[in-house]
């Protein structure tokens, strides 16, 4: 039987530096790998010895498409090393931010990264000639994203307040009030967007998957929630180390993560939407039913619809937060520094972010780890890559590896986020 | 000058968040223009459609960290015609230049199992370690807003009009009150402007994430956060060496209060 080889050097449109081997041989994938070449940052390393308060800042330039949420992972964990927690409109105001995030990364991802796919162009750019609308339409989503993210941050990429305890400056009413008027319309553009996404033709593809994110009490997960997972997972944060490990392979820059005892599993929109449609409010939950999207999803190639029920939820929640709002007195709670270890997992829009840091009596960093969505997800994509390959392998080299490059392209994956991690022998050293 | 005809637009990334080249995507509502001027030749990013070059503008953003890297930048560089480093990384090595102050062994077992597996450069260094680069665009991120005026000169053949002053000037243009009177250390007297004076705007002391201005006077600024602010000669250390530790001006002033 003759061997044939799928090859993807520079996987495009995703984030980072990353490629693809498939070699089939007799019928079935006999090897897959997801190659990260990303080049080593070494977060890890170099936060040890800074100061807890450092960590947001730092911590955000792991990743320019998803700064906000190494931002709020950082601080989430460093107020339970510290013992305290941010509630009321300061709380709010980190909601706000994270919709901001999502609106602009989903954004992103539906419209100039993923849609093209569906529609069969090389980029947005070159689907602009044919659908100007919708992706004028698309720019201008990602632009109410980043303008949340501005308004509350500083600026888009590697906001700049956050901090500890809360922020530096908090918005007047008025100031968010500003935005009131661009997120209806953006309502009314993330519903279109559910509709537009939900007639593209989807390959018929569905795997066995324990999908795991937070699931919090009520609301639809942000930075808050035990970790749950549709096989009966249901834990505390801070248990994370025992039930999920991560494994360093040759071919790969990133580390890979394991649920023990069960394997690869899944995070990002649609194991959030799996595990809590029911705290999406009822216009995200009615516009994914009528897109044909039951209660569960299990094709990866429609996590792009469940992306765009994610944005209008995202918009939804921050008209509701900033009809709510009442501005704080003070910017930030008050922090005394203490030794400690501290734990958190927020939901980055590509998925689960674990952060956790052991400080020392001064508020210095003595260890910390760092586990992206992305690491997470590597082995659900190579998983995957096997499973669809061997159904279609019929089709000729080209559309194969199209599809292949869609199929990775599921999962939203930032190649930049995935190359740093754990810090497995931290313990010895 | 650009060439005759639609210039052809490469984008590429070495070791960095991503951030810088994403700013190019983030100019929402001047994207189609852009690519209405410019042939989207080679931005893995953003495309499939991988053209070979050569390039007439290349924007570069990330630091150079492994030998992969330190070769490919040079066949990057002959396939440019004017190429431009955007960011931190790209202009000075990046928060990954942090690496240059330790041995990079220590990071590798600290972060990989296998630090076998791992291939790195004991240093992280900046595009002009290695190649010539046209020209420089600070920050950590670049500001869009800049990133179009670079563009819109380069369309233009005239240079780009980015001002070397400092992020005090842009905090007096904005009537911000001073937070270092205010008793905030801020590094915004020796900053290369480009921001808009964010983080002063946002009662916060500047972070330095633009790195140093033109003759900037680290030496005076740091007496001044000692002797009048308390700091602490560690708090120096790390105030000079977070975003842009390996500028010299900024390596200079944390290695001045290493012990």
């Amino acid at each position: 039987m003759k061997s044939r080889t799928i090859k993807v050097s520079y996987l495009a449109r995703v984030e980072g530096e990353g490629g693809l081997y498939l070699r089939i041989k007799d019928g079935a994938v006999a090897e897959v790998k997801l190659k990260i070449f990303e080049p080593p940052r070494f977060f890890e390393a170099f936060l040890r010895g800074r100061q807890y308060h450092e960590a947001p800042d730092i911590t955000s330039r792991i990743c320019g498409i998803c700064p906000v949420a190494y931002q709020m992972s950082a601080v989430h964990a460093m107020e339970d090393a510290l013992g305290v927690k941010v509630a009321g409109p300061l709380r709010d105001l980190r909601r706000l931010i994270y919709c901001g995030e999502w609106i602009e990364s989903h954004a992103l991802h539906v419209f100039m990264l993923h849609a093209p796919d569906f529609l069969g162009y090389q980029d947005a750019i070159r689907m602009a000639q044919d659908h100007a609308e919708v992706v004028k339409m698309g720019l201008r989503l990602k632009k109410i994203g980043n303008q949340v993210v501005t308004l509350v941050g500083g600026r888009e990429i590697h906001p700049i307040n956050v901090r500890v305890g809360g922020f530096y400056r908090v918005p007047e009413k008025k100031e968010l009030s500003s935005l009131t008027e661009d997120l209806k319309w953006a309502r009314e553009a993330a519903l279109k967007t559910v509709r537009w996404v939900a007639g593209f033709p989807f390959p018929e593809f569905e795997a066995d998957y324990e999908f795991v994110s937070l699931r919090p009490e009520a609301e639809y997960p942000f930075n808050e929630g035990r970790l749950a997972s549709n096989q009966g997972l249901d834990i505390k944060v801070p248990d994370y180390d025992e039930h999920f490990a991560e494994e360093h392979v040759a071919y790969s820059n990133a580390l890979h993560s394991r649920h023990q005892g069960l394997g690869p599993y899944f995070v990002g929109p649609m194991a959030r939407y799996n595990l809590n449609f029911h705290r999406l409010t009822p216009l995200a939950q009615e516009a994914a039913t009528a897109a044909g999207l039951g209660e569960e999803v299990r094709n990866p190639f429609r996590s792009i619809i469940v992306r765009a029920v994610e944005t209008l939820y995202a918009v939804d929640e921050a008209l509701r937060l900033i009809a709510a709002y009442e501005r704080p007195e003070q910017p930030a709670i008050k922090v005394e520094v203490r030794a400690g270890v501290g734990y958190a997992a927020t939901e980055a829009p590509r998925g689960l972010l674990y952060h956790r840091y052991r400080l020392d009596e001064q508020g210095a960093i003595l260890e910390a780890k760092i586990v992206p969505p992305t690491s997470q997800n590597q082995k659900v994509i190579e998983r995957d890559l096997q499973q669809f390959v061997e159904q279609r392998l019929d089709l000729p080299d080209d559309q194969l590896t199209w599809q292949c490059e869609q199929l990775v392209r599921n999962y939203d994956p930032c190649i930049s986020c995935a190359t740093h991690f754990l810090p497995v022998s931290l313990e010895r050293l | 000058m650009p060439p005759k005809g639609k210039p052809k637009l490469s984008v590429w990334k070495f070791a960095s968040c991503d951030g810088c080249q994403l700013s190019l995507l983030d100019c929402e509502d001047e994207l189609l223009a852009v690519t209405g001027e410019l042939e989207l030749a080679y931005f893995v990013e953003a495309s499939r459609a991988m053209a070979k070059g050569p390039y007439d503008l290349t924007l570069v953003d990330g630091s150079i960290t492994t030998t992969h890297d330190a070769e490919l930048i040079h066949k990057v560089r002959r396939a440019s015609k004017y190429l431009v480093a955007i960011g931190t990384c790209a202009c000075s090595g990046g928060i990954q230049a942090l690496r240059n102050f330790k041995d990079v062994h220590d990071f590798i077992t600290a972060v990989y199992a296998h630090p076998e597996y791992i291939s790195t450069l004991a240093q992280s260094t900046p595009l002009s370690a290695h190649v010539k680069v046209d020209y420089q665009l600070n920050g950590c991120p670049i500001n869009k807003h800049q990133l179009l005026e670079l563009i819109s000169a380069y369309l233009a053949g005239r240079t780009p009009q980015i001002t070397p002053h400092s992020v005090c000037l842009q905090c007096k243009l904005k009537g911000n009150i001073c937070v270092q009177v205010l008793g905030t250390p801020c590094l915004g007297p020796v900053t290369h402007g480009g921001c808009g004076a964010v983080c002063p705007t946002y009662h916060r002391g500047c972070y330095g994430c633009y790195g140093p201005k033109e003759t900037a006077n680290t030496s005076s600024l740091a007496a001044w956060f000692s002797r009048r602010l308390g700091l602490s000669e560690d708090s120096l250390v790390r105030a000079f060496r977070t975003f842009y530790a390996n500028a010299p001006e900024f390596r200079r002033e944390s290695e001045a209060h290493e012990k």
